[in-house]
Order: structure tokens, then C-alpha cells, then sequence
């Protein structure tokens, strides 16, 4: 098992307000890290902080044993971001999203592929995403995991729009992602069941 | 050398020094206005192609000067915040911005003035340091509206230093095109060609008057630096202590 | 365990990808690309409008009328350029993706352009024709305003990227960019007037060439901070 990332003494605040102080984690390989806090308590703030996309205020975060900021490129390689939007063109085909993404991430045409299998998204791939439902533009968003073949996964509030099947989907295949070494952390306010070891941080 | 920057760019301690360099600011810059205003409106000969109307040159020369002055300050203090993330530095650019706007405002008023008498017209297209000054008022106006429409201090402070170095790289390029635009134009060059150097008479009076600017700028963006100071650390503790009234600071 | 598969993508990979991305929006959404060429033509037909139809007075103003139109029609297309991607989320993605940001958002302004300039550029003379332009005036009018409108999109992407999720709309963007725009004005403008009065044109013309290579280099530097900031 090895660390793919900690943080320590980080500080975050929002205009005047300090959401945390002094707040530490660690993600190993095949580990889950569940950010829970009531609403308004930073959950997102800490994902974008951990992702770089705000600043804290102190402390560091560390991956693969060096300084995010230090390579933010080669971190970027490594994680995949999701949040409650869907980071995806409304006018533009399934396909069409998709291969974007694998532009930006050089996947091949057969992974891609093998993803709208795996999802069952096989046969919406023509219709532009503003004609699908929002449970399906979900699943777009998914999709997009898969597709990105990086170690950490980093969802806020995944379940957002899921219905049943979507909610035990996005657990099967965290529950995957960890058993093939990768680690995850999600910040979101509803209960998982995956397999595989859980840490939590509480934010208040 | 480096814990005095560090010293310096803590808030309380730069609160309290500017206190103290303020007055003496003021003070250096008043006498020198003084001198310079007596000197260069009553004693300064006039001269000889303008007669009077000249003596402008005594507030229009110093506000343009600082008017340059200040977009500088403002653009080097961001780039420091940016840089190295010190806050005060962001506080100081947010600070030269309203004053640097002022004396643009100033120089563009005196030449304005200054240009009736010259050219017969309150206005001159022609002129292209007139034009300069006001596409520097409309950067100033960018800068400050950006300003304003960002909630977040923080942000409004990053964002707005880009834009103030974006607009100090184009600054130079700016003048230099509008001075080749006008070159282009005839009838911009008939005051334009300074003639001979100016007497002393005249030039000390003028070096009073930018002297005595400079301190007065100097004593307002202190004073301004230190309410911005004050607002942004509203919640800390040093000015809690300052502010209400002895044990009333939980 | 999987040892990180960190496979770096190619940057002329993701900086097609990008381009072609928002070519294929704006071919589905054909609005985008023909509301600023109307606007552009109406803002030109505002001027003998107002002016009066006499010839020689058209022909005399119709350089700087064209330059104009063109900067107002780009401003108003720039103020959506990070929008779309800032409401829906990809703004992250893209901030977040393995490219370089600056790279980024040099396919972002580059993409602007092929939407807007070059369209602009392949109309203008249809404008310039009904301001009494002669042959010769026309190319160099056009050499001028692919530059200018080049480094407009590049010039424009930072404003557009410090405006993003800001609701002051257009008047904002309007405020920060065209201060910083007018070099590219006045040597477009005065360029072209001096093609039309039969004068050596290359001063204008190295220029305008030259400003686009600073805007090339510096403005994806500026925009992709901006972004970032704007995003947080």
C-alpha cells in the first residue's frame, strides 16, 4: 500500500470566513477518503483545494511524495475531477464530448469504446446531451472517469440526479477503481457502500 | 534585509509606521508646493511665446508626472502581492488606483485648460500626450471597475493585478502609437517643438512643484493604504484592540 | 499495484482537441458566428447613415469606420468566450486536465478567431466596397485586420477570462479591453487610411505584425492566470 496523498495543516478560508484549520489527510492506494460535513461546511472548498483549483490559506498537499504544486502538470495526469455539473457540452453528442476528452487525455478510440459498453451508453452516443435526461448526462460524467485512466478520483457529490441503479453504479465502480489500486475521495453528505478500506474527515 | 521586509509587510507594523511618516510627508510636501506655487506664479518670468497662461505648467507637469507614477506603483506593488503573495503590496494597489485616476483626471483638466488659450479649442485631437492621458484614465477605469464588481477581496485583489500588468506591458506601446498617430496629423507640432531650454527662473519653481506633489501623493497613499489596512483586517485582532473601546475585545 | 500509467497527452493533441471542440459548437450554434458579421455590417451602414451620403466624405472615413465595426463586433463575441464552459463545468475540466493551461487558452482565442475574425476579415471588403474603398486599400485592409484581429481574440481572452462569472456582461469587458486595444486601432486604421491616400503602408503593417507576435507569446500567460483566479 502506498500513499498516493496526504495533506497537512491546511486552511481554507471563504471571503472573511474560516471554514478549517490545521486539517490533515492521507489517501493510499485502494483507500477511499469520505469528506462528510453538514452543508456549508467546505466540503466542496476542500475537494478544490485538494485539486488546486483554490488556494489554501496554509499547509501543503503532497502526492507521490512531492509538493502538488511542484508538478501540477504530472498531478493533473493523475487525477479526474466530477462534480455535480457535468463539465460537458449540452450541444455537442456523446461521442462528440468524449472524444474531447480524449484529446485532452490521449486515450484510444477502443478504451473509449469499451466505456459507453461498461456504461450502457452505447446506444445515446448520436443525440446531443441536452436531449438527454439529466440521470444520462450523469452518466456522461462517468463516463469520463473511466475513460481518464488516472489513479485518484475526486467527485463531489456524485450522486447528484442518480436514481437506484445510477447510486449503486457509481459504488461499483469505486469499488473497482479501488480494487484495481486507485484511490478516491468524494465529498458528498450521503452514505457509500464500497468495498475497500473508508477514511473519513469530518468538517464541521 | 529580509525580516525588515517582513516586519514591513506585516499590517500592524506597517499601520503604525505609516502613522508616523505621514505628517512629516505632508509637511515636506506642503512647503515645497508653497514655494513652488508663490515662485512659479508670481516670480517665474513669463514667457515668451505664452505669456502667462504657461504657469499651468506648475500643477499640469507634477499630476502628469504622477499620474505615470502611481500606475507604476500600482503595477509593481500587484505583481509583488502576485508574486509573493503579500496582501499589504495588494493593498497599496488598491490604494494608488483612485488617486492615480485623480491626478490623471488633474493633468487632463490643466492641459485642457492650458490648450484653449494655445489653440483656441478646449480640446486638441492632435496633441498626442493629451490623448495619452486619457487612455490612461480609461485604464484607470477599467482597473477600478473590475475592482468593484468582485466581491471576494482576495480574488478582486489577483484578478486586478493581472490586469494592471497587462495594462503596464501595454503602456508603453500605447503611447507610442498614439504619438505616431499624431505625428501623421499636421498642425500637432506647433507648440510641440520646445524651443529652448528653460530658464531657471522658471525650472526650479517647477521642480519645487513635483517634489511637493510627490510628498503629497506619498502622505494620501499612506493614509489610504492604512484605511484599506484597517477594512481588511477588520477582523484581527490588532484592530479589534484599536478600535473598541479597552476590554470590550473578545 | 498499477504503477501511474501517467501517459502525458501530446500537446498538438489537446490543443486540436480544444479547437476543434469549439469550431464544432459554434458550426451547431451558427448564431455565434453570424450575429457579430450582422453587427459588424449594421454598425458600418450606422456611419453614412448618420454622416450623409457624399461620397468623398465616405471615402475619407471609411477605414476608420470599418476598424470600428470590427473591434465592436469582436468585443461582443468575447464576452461569452469562457461563459459556456464556466456555467457548465468544463471550465474545471479544462483548468484540470493534463494540458497546459496557457496552451489552452492560446486553442481557445485561436478558435475565438476562426469563429469571429477570420469571417470579419472575409467580409470586410464586401463593407469597404460600399465606402468607395479602391482595389489596392482593400488588401492592405485586410492584411491589417487579420492581424488586428488576431491579437484582438488573443487581447480579448484575458478580459474575457478576468470577466468570467462575473454578471457585469459585455460593458465591463468593454472597459478593460479597449483601452489596451487601441494601438491595434489606430495602426490599423491609420494604416489603411494611408494605403487609400497612396502612402507607404509597411510601418503599420510590421506593426500590427508585431504586436500579434507579443500577443501570441504574452496573452495565453495572462488569460490562463486569469482563469485560474477567476475560477476559484
Amino acid at each position: 500500500m502506498t500513499e498516493l496523498l496526504s495533506g497537512s495543516d491546511l486552511c481554507l478560508f471563504r471571503g472573511d470566513r474560516c471554514l478549517f484549520t490545521a486539517l490533515e489527510f492521507a489517501l493510499n492506494t485502494g483507500e477511499l477518503l469520505v469528506i462528510e460535513g453538514p452543508n456549508g461546511s467546505g466540503k466542496t472548498s476542500f475537494l478544490r483545494g485538494i485539486a488546486g483549483l483554490l488556494e489554501f490559506e496554509t499547509g501543503t498537499v503532497r502526492w507521490s511524495s512531492k509538493r502538488v504544486t511542484d508538478d501540477y502538470q504530472g498531478f493533473r495526469a493523475d487525477i479526474v475531477w466530477l462534480s455535480h455539473k457535468v463539465g460537458c457540452k449540452a450541444d455537442l453528442n456523446l461521442l462528440e464530448n468524449l472524444r474531447f476528452e480524449s484529446g485532452l487525455r490521449a486515450t484510444d478510440e477502443a478504451r473509449l469504446q469499451a466505456v459507453l459498453e461498461r456504461l450502457s451508453l452505447s446506444r445515446l452516443t448520436e443525440l446531443p446531451l441536452r436531449s438527454l435526461s439529466a440521470g444520462q448526462q450523469r452518466r456522461v460524467a462517468l463516463a469520463r472517469l473511466l475513460l481518464a485512466r488516472a489513479r485518484i478520483w475526486m467527485m463531489d457529490e456524485p450522486f447528484t440526479n442518480l436514481d437506484k441503479a445510477g447510486h449503486s453504479l457509481v459504488e461499483e465502480l469505486i469499488s473497482e477503481h479501488l480494487a484495481d489500486g486507485g484511490g478516491c475521495i468524494v465529498a458528498s453528505h450521503q452514505a457509500l457502500n464500497v468495498d475497500g478500506s473508508t477514511r473519513r474527515v469530518s468538517l464541521q | 534585509m529580509w525580516t525588515f521586509f517582513h516586519k514591513l509587510a506585516s499590517p500592524p507594523h506597517f499601520y503604525d509606521l505609516a502613522a508616523k511618516f505621514i505628517p512629516w510627508f505632508g509637511v515636506i510636501g506642503a512647503a515645497c508646493v508653497a514655494y513652488g506655487a508663490i515662485a512659479g506664479l508670481f516670480y517665474a518670468p513669463a514667457d515668451y511665446q505664452q505669456g502667462d497662461a504657461f504657469r499651468i505648467i506648475y500643477v499640469h507637469v507634477p499630476s502628469a508626472y504622477l499620474s505615470m507614477m502611481a500606475y507604476m506603483i500600482m503595477a509593481v506593488s500587484a505583481a509583488i502581492g502576485l508574486i509573493w503573495r503579500i496582501k499589504l503590496s495588494h493593498a497599496v494597489a488598491a490604494a494608488a488606483a483612485p488617486l492615480g485616476a485623480w491626478f490623471t483626471f488633474l493633468a487632463l483638466m490643466t492641459g485642457s485648460i492650458w490648450g484653449r488659450p494655445m489653440w483656441g479649442t478646449w480640446w486638441e485631437w492632435g496633441d498626442p500626450r493629451l490623448t495619452s492621458e486619457l487612455l490612461m484614465l480609461f485604464l484607470y477605469f477599467g482597473y477600478m471597475a473590475l475592482r468593484a464588481a468582485i466581491d471576494d477581496t482576495t480574488k478582486a485583489d489577483k484578478a486586478s493585478a493581472v490586469l494592471a500588468l497587462v495594462g503596464a506591458v501595454n503602456i508603453p506601446i500605447i503611447h507610442f502609437s498614439v504619438e505616431w498617430w499624431s505625428s501623421l496629423h499636421q498642425g500637432a507640432t506647433l507648440v510641440r517643438e520646445g524651443g529652448p531650454a528653460i530658464e531657471t527662473g522658471m525650472l526650479y519653481p517647477l521642480l519645487a512643484m513635483i517634489f511637493g506633489f510627490t510628498f503629497i501623493f506619498g502622505a494620501l497613499l499612506l493614509g489610504r493604504v492604512r484605511t484599506e489596512v484597517l477594512f481588511r483586517e477588520r477582523r484581527a485582532n490588532w484592530v479589534r484592540k484599536l478600535v473598541l473601546p479597552e476590554g470590550d475585545h473578545a | 499495484m498499477n504503477q501511474p500509467t501517467l501517459n502525458m497527452p501530446s500537446l498538438s493533441s489537446g490543443f486540436l482537441s480544444v479547437v476543434r471542440r469549439d469550431v464544432l459548437l459554434a458550426w451547431k450554434r451558427p448564431g455565434d458566428v453570424l450575429n457579430p458579421l450582422f453587427f459588424f455590417a449594421m454598425v458600418s451602414t450606422l456611419f453614412p447613415l448618420a454622416v450623409g451620403p457624399s461620397s468623398e466624405e465616405l471615402a475619407f472615413s471609411g477605414p476608420g469606420v470599418v476598424w470600428v465595426a470590427a473591434l465592436l463586433a469582436a468585443l461582443l463575441s468575447l464576452n461569452s468566450l469562457f461563459m459556456s464552459d464556466f456555467e457548465d463545468g468544463s471550465l474545471d475540466q479544462l483548468i484540470l486536465s493534463p494540458q497546459p493551461l496557457p496552451m489552452t487558452a492560446l486553442a481557445k482565442a485561436l478558435a475565438h478567431w476562426l469563429i469571429t475574425g477570420l469571417p470579419l476579415v472575409l467580409v470586410s471588403p464586401l463593407v469597404a466596397i460600399t465606402f468607395q474603398m479602391p482595389a489596392q486599400t482593400i488588401s492592405v485592409m485586410m492584411v491589417t485586420l487579420t492581424f488586428g484581429t488576431v491579437s484582438l481574440s488573443l487581447l480579448g481572452s484575458i478580459g474575457a477570462a478576468l470577466t468570467v462569472g462575473l454578471h457585469r456582461g459585455t460593458a465591463l469587458l468593454s472597459l478593460l479591453i479597449l483601452p489596451l486595444a487601441m494601438p491595434i486601432l489606430i495602426f490599423g486604421a491609420r494604416t489603411v487610411s494611408l494605403a487609400a491616400a497612396d502612402d507607404a503602408v509597411s510601418a503599420g503593417v510590421y506593426f500590427l505584425a508585431a504586436y500579434c507576435m507579443l500577443t501570441l507569446t504574452l496573452a495565453p500567460f495572462a488569460t490562463a492566470a486569469a482563469l485560474r483566479i477567476s475560477n476559484e
